[in-house]
């Protein structure tokens, strides 16, 4: 997979899931998601623990950024 | 609905007051009116199946409230911009289809263009004044059976997804597509405190509203609950509803969810349901037996909680 970081502000669920899901099944091992609701932190966090990968949050104004990561 | 003060009407036996599954209007003192509203976006692509699981959804109110559904109108918001006639025929045939199982005539309804699909029915029944089961009217000693299962939102939304497996979908339409009526006749012949179906509050929320503030708890034994096909597994993917979170945040602290109940299990509780069960208050000692009837009769259900005194109102998860 060679896109480092998927922009997934303004999805609505169940997309940002959809697009994380698609980049792990694709062999990404490190990447950022971008989301501006809780629901979709929330959600991609249970999909990318469900892949057995780490997940770290960062906040940035009404975004958060979920680094993904082996 | 709250800054809206409606006159005081003797007759007026279940209101607005109490969040309760249907309005109930006294007209003799043999019969009383049943009236509800209910109208859903598309849960599933198939225009038949949508019909017959937004009536199922509608009319499933009215046997809440422990009465019979006798008469029903359409009520559609369609895009015909987007949609051909074909789909909107197609819905109503899976309505009347319900409608027709039910016994319920349709007198009618109403439609109007719309950016987005919605179809449900304006529903109107009739239950004796004395025998109208209410939401909030748990007591201590009572046990709670649930009837189907539990995960329509989090299917929907697998779904939705495109990850649903192939296997998931005919429970998931089968459970939405069935009428409470059978379970809602086989109630009245036991001693029910209260009584309400499972839908878009969750699991929990519905919970919520039983317990109407008093001080007592609610015991939920989460290896009881039955749950569609898959549906842990979604959640565990993350493919949860909006509608999961808004739930959670309405039962707040109401709500305790033990530290051995899995996550994905406790997201399932806050879940929107559509065309949900019943969930029935009575007496722990005739509980067993309803359940055995209930199940005798086809209807899935199981017990799955306790009522009992407590200092503040609860929701114990465990």
């Amino acid at each position: 997979m060679s896109a480092k970081q998927i922009d997934a502000r303004g999805l609505s669920c169940p997309q940002p899931v959809v697009l994380t899901q698609k980049a792990i099944s694709e062999g990404g091992e490190s990447f950022d998601v971008l989301v501006n609701s809780n629901v979709s932190k929330e959600n991609v966090v249970r999909c990318v623990e469900k892949n057995r990968m780490k997940a770290e949050i960062r906040q940035d104004g009404e975004d958060y950024i979920i680094s993904v990561s082996r | 609905m709250k800054d809206i003060t409606l006159p005081e009407n003797s007759r007026v036996i279940v209101g607005t007051e109490t969040s309760d599954d249907a309005g109930v209007y006294r007209l003799t003192d043999t019969i009383a009116l049943v009236q509800t509203v209910d109208y859903i976006t598309p849960i599933v692509d198939d225009p038949y199946t949508f019909g017959m699981i937004a009536a199922c959804n509608s009319l499933s109110d009215v046997y809440a409230m422990g009465g019979d559904p006798i008469t029903a109108l359409n009520v559609v918001c369609f895009p015909t911009k987007l949609f051909s006639l074909d789909r909107l025929s197609g819905i109503l045939k899976g309505g009347l289809e319900i409608m027709n199982l039910a016994g319920v005539q349709l007198l009618g309804g109403h439609s109007v263009d719309d950016k987005e699909l919605k179809y449900g029915l304006s529903v109107t029944g009739i239950v004796h004044p004395d025998r109208v089961l209410r939401n909030n009217t748990i007591r201590a000693g009572n046990s709670l059976v649930l009837t189907k299962r539990l995960g329509t939102g989090i299917i929907a939304t697998a779904v939705k997804a495109g990850l649903l497996e192939d296997d998931h979908y005919a429970p998931f339409a089968a459970s939405m597509t069935s009428l409470n009526m059978k379970a809602g006749k086989i109630i009245r012949k036991y001693p029910v405190d209260a009584c309400t179906d499972i839908t878009g509050f969750g699991f929990a929320g519905h919970l919520k509203e039983m317990l109407g503030g008093k001080s007592m708890k609610i015991t939920v034994d989460s290896a009881s609950l039955h749950l569609l096909p898959g549906v842990l597994d979604y959640a565990g993917m993350g493919l949860i509803p909006a509608g999961m979170y808004r739930n959670r945040d309405f039962v707040g602290r109401l709500c305790s969810v033990g530290p051995n109940v899995d996550r994905a299990l406790a997201d399932v509780l806050f879940d929107p349901q559509t065309s949900g069960g019943l969930c029935i208050s009575l007496d722990s000692a005739r509980a067993d037996d309803l359940v055995r009837e209930l199940t005798d009769n086809g209807i899935e259900a199981s017990i799955v909680a306790a009522v009992s005194e407590s200092a503040n109102p609860l929701i114990e998860v465990i």
